[in-house]
């Protein structure tokens, strides 16, 4: 296990930035997550990593050591891709076996079936493992891309949205699984994914990227409680924050442009009138989606309230983030 | 009545299976034909009206791998009864065998030339297919014209300077002359069919073996290879049945040591030009390994023609 430092690196494609002067310290045995939208440069953050792709500028140290000119293989990382990119000319098993009997492992074959089983067993594909790898559906695909991650030790996993297409229950299975096996063996984790819940459960840090910045990095409550932008602040929250302009209510300080109201920033009750405009009912909590001055503010309010569509509701922020015209947190 | 837009009705498949066996009555008859007069006398191969019906011989096999002498009455009364079934059908021409014919080895430089060339083009037409799917080429565009460029006229044009620069530098008649000739006439097409192939195997895979601790030359050993085996395949049954087929290099180019087949059956028909059945037994004979090869890899075949049709 290891630490993994990158220091300004920058990574063109053409004439855009994939990533921009990146410097960001993943400590020893941390859950690093990085959210960001699509082209954010999250996936190119990965590559850089385990030298799949090379930074223009900028350097890539794991465990303290300089990566430059080292192949992928010299790395000791392991990586779940997006796409699986499982051996389709092999077993599952054999694909697990894969990294296993590298030149660089060679690992004994009692060893290597001991392993297989042990990570079949926790990704629950035991019973799939003489199936050809394209004979399974896309959620076992990704167990098993999983899988051939787990069954190694590298100093750094990197997992690309592993568990995107897999079902809800399996989703929050392993969401714990892989909490758990990174908790309990100090692994370093680099994980990329659009799902704020897998970030806000799994993660001892966030990187906020935006468009090849790295615009915050902090824990994920640092990150939730004390954004430095609108951007950042939206990365985060379900129902998302309410972004209105600064002088709908009083108070507003010098410059800011924008008021951000995450749904508990919003004080039901007193304050001003604001009209109901659907009611939704999620069972554990209720969504409000009301019109303010010609706006519209969602937040939650009790699970069995009783407001319905064209009661009015007084409102007040409380403690709200305000952003300036380039959208930076000033207060 | 329920209908599939996809399920073909039954007058349409009828149609198709009449066209179907209609198109192999007409490619297989000539062949038929030929297996057929391996078998026949010299004097049934060349009757008019052509017989269908006949008795079978092997005179066509014996006298194609035989070299035989003509005998009188007193050197065939000397010589004693035949020993053996063969020697007692060319006996019944008034010959005896004065040694074996020179087909065996003329057959045996064929599948040396012809396996030889269709590997040494297989691994480097892999490799250089590889390089430019893969790589980052200078002037890749333009070096993969020039490749294609090289079959755009036909081979035989270049016939002349070919056998100067051979003699000169002592390939005239050899087999490593040969090997290298259909290598570099079948190169382009292999390149270009096999680019094909490496191109639909998605770079992930490697990527994948990459940072499972393998070598780029591993990954591409143990990833790329046996999912490209169906491209190659495909690809060596193009470049063997030329190689093997090949006749105008061949004629010009090699006389003895390492003649290939299609030269040499012509002159089995021998000086009467009457030896019509040696020269079908030979044709046949001739056939058999590019069959045996193709039926071997043809599921690899079907699967190459139809292979990139659909985009994923």
């Amino acid at each position: 296990m290891a630490e993994v430092r990158l220091t300004g690196v920058t990574r063109k494609f053409g004439d855009d930035y994939g990533l921009n002067d990146v410097t960001m310290t993943v400590p020893d045995g941390s859950f690093v997550v990085l959210l960001g939208p699509t082209g954010a440069g999250k996936t190119t953050t990965l590559r850089m990593v385990s030298g799949l792709d090379l930074p223009d500028t900028g350097s890539v140290f794991i465990g303290g050591r300089d990566m430059a000119g080292l192949t992928p293989a010299q790395r000791d990382v392991a990586m779940v891709f997006q796409q699986y990119s499982l051996y389709p000319h092999l077993t599952v098993r054999e694909n697990l076996a894969f990294p296993l009997r590298s030149p660089i492992l060679r690992t004994p074959a009692a060893e290597i079936a001991r392993k297989v089983a042990e990570v079949a067993e926790t990704l629950q594909i035991s019973h799939k493992l003489d199936n050809k790898a394209t004979a399974l559906s896309g959620g076992e695909m990704q167990r098993v891309s999983i899988g051939r991650a787990l069954v190694r030790r590298p100093a750094v996993y990197l997992m690309d949205e592993p568990l995107s297409s897999l079902d809800a229950k399996l989703r929050s299975d392993l969401r714990v699984e892989l909490k758990g096996i990174q908790a309990n063996s100090g692994a370093t984790l680099l994980y990329v994914t659009h799902d704020q819940i897998e970030a806000m459960t799994m993660a001892t840090h966030v990187g906020v990227l935006d468009k090849g910045r790295l615009v915050q990095f902090g824990t994920p409550r640092d990150l939730y409680e004390n954004p430095v932008s609108v951007y950042a602040a939206s990365r985060l929250g379900q129902p998302r924050i309410n972004v209105l302009p600064a002088d709908v209510f009083a108070g507003a300080p010098q410059g800011a442009s924008t008021i951000g109201l995450r749904p508990e920033q919003i004080h039901q009750g007193e304050g001003e009138d604001a009209t109901v405009r659907r009611v939704e009912r999620l069972g554990d909590q209720t969504r409000l989606h009301l019109a303010f001055r010609n706006h519209e503010i969602i937040t939650v309010t009790d699970a069995h309230t009783a407001l319905r569509d064209g009661d009015t509701v007084k409102i007040r922020p409380t403690a709200a983030f305000y952003f300036d015209a380039a959208g930076q947190r000033i207060a | 009545m329920s209908f599939s837009v996809t399920e073909p009705s039954p007058k349409t498949k009828w149609f198709a299976g009449v066209m179907v066996v209609g198109y192999a009555i007409v490619t297989l008859l000539p062949l038929i034909w030929i297996i057929a007069t391996g078998f026949k006398s010299p004097a049934d191969a060349i009757s008019y009206p052509p017989k269908v019906i006949f008795e079978p011989t092997l005179e066509g096999y014996v006298n194609l791998f035989t070299e035989r002498t003509r005998a009188t009455p007193e050197m065939l009364e000397a010589a004693g009864p035949p020993e053996t079934w063969y020697q007692e059908i060319v006996r019944g021409q008034d010959m005896v065998i004065s040694g074996p014919s020179r087909y065996g080895a003329r057959f045996l430089n064929s599948v040396i030339i012809g396996f030889g060339s269709t590997a040494l083009c297989m691994i480097l037409g892999t490799a250089a297919a590889y390089a430019f799917s893969r790589f980052r080429v200078p002037l890749k565009d333009d070096l993969l014209f020039f490749i294609l460029s090289t079959r755009m006229m036909p081979p035989i044009a270049v016939a002349i300077p070919i056998f100067l620069m051979f003699r000169q530098i002592g390939l005239n008649d050899t087999h490593l002359g040969m090997i290298l000739l259909y290598t570099a006439v079948n190169l382009s097409l292999s390149v270009w069919l096999l680019k094909g192939f490496i191109d639909e195997i998605p770079i992930e895979y490697e990527e994948a073996a990459l940072i499972d601790g393998y070598t780029r030359f591993q990954a591409f050993y143990k990833v790329v290879l046996p999912q490209a085996a169906t491209g190659i395949a495909s690809t060596a049954i193009f470049c063997l049945i030329f190689a093997w087929n090949e006749y105008a290099f061949a004629v010009l180019l090699t006389s003895g040591t390492a003649q290939t087949a299609p030269p040499f059956i012509p002159t089995i028909i021998g000086v009467g030009g009457k030896d019509w059945p040696a020269v079908a037994a030979g044709a046949t004979i001739f056939l058999v390994p590019v069959m045996i090869f193709t039926i071997l890899l043809r599921k690899h075949l079907l699967r190459g023609i139809t292979f990139g049709a659909v985009r994923k």
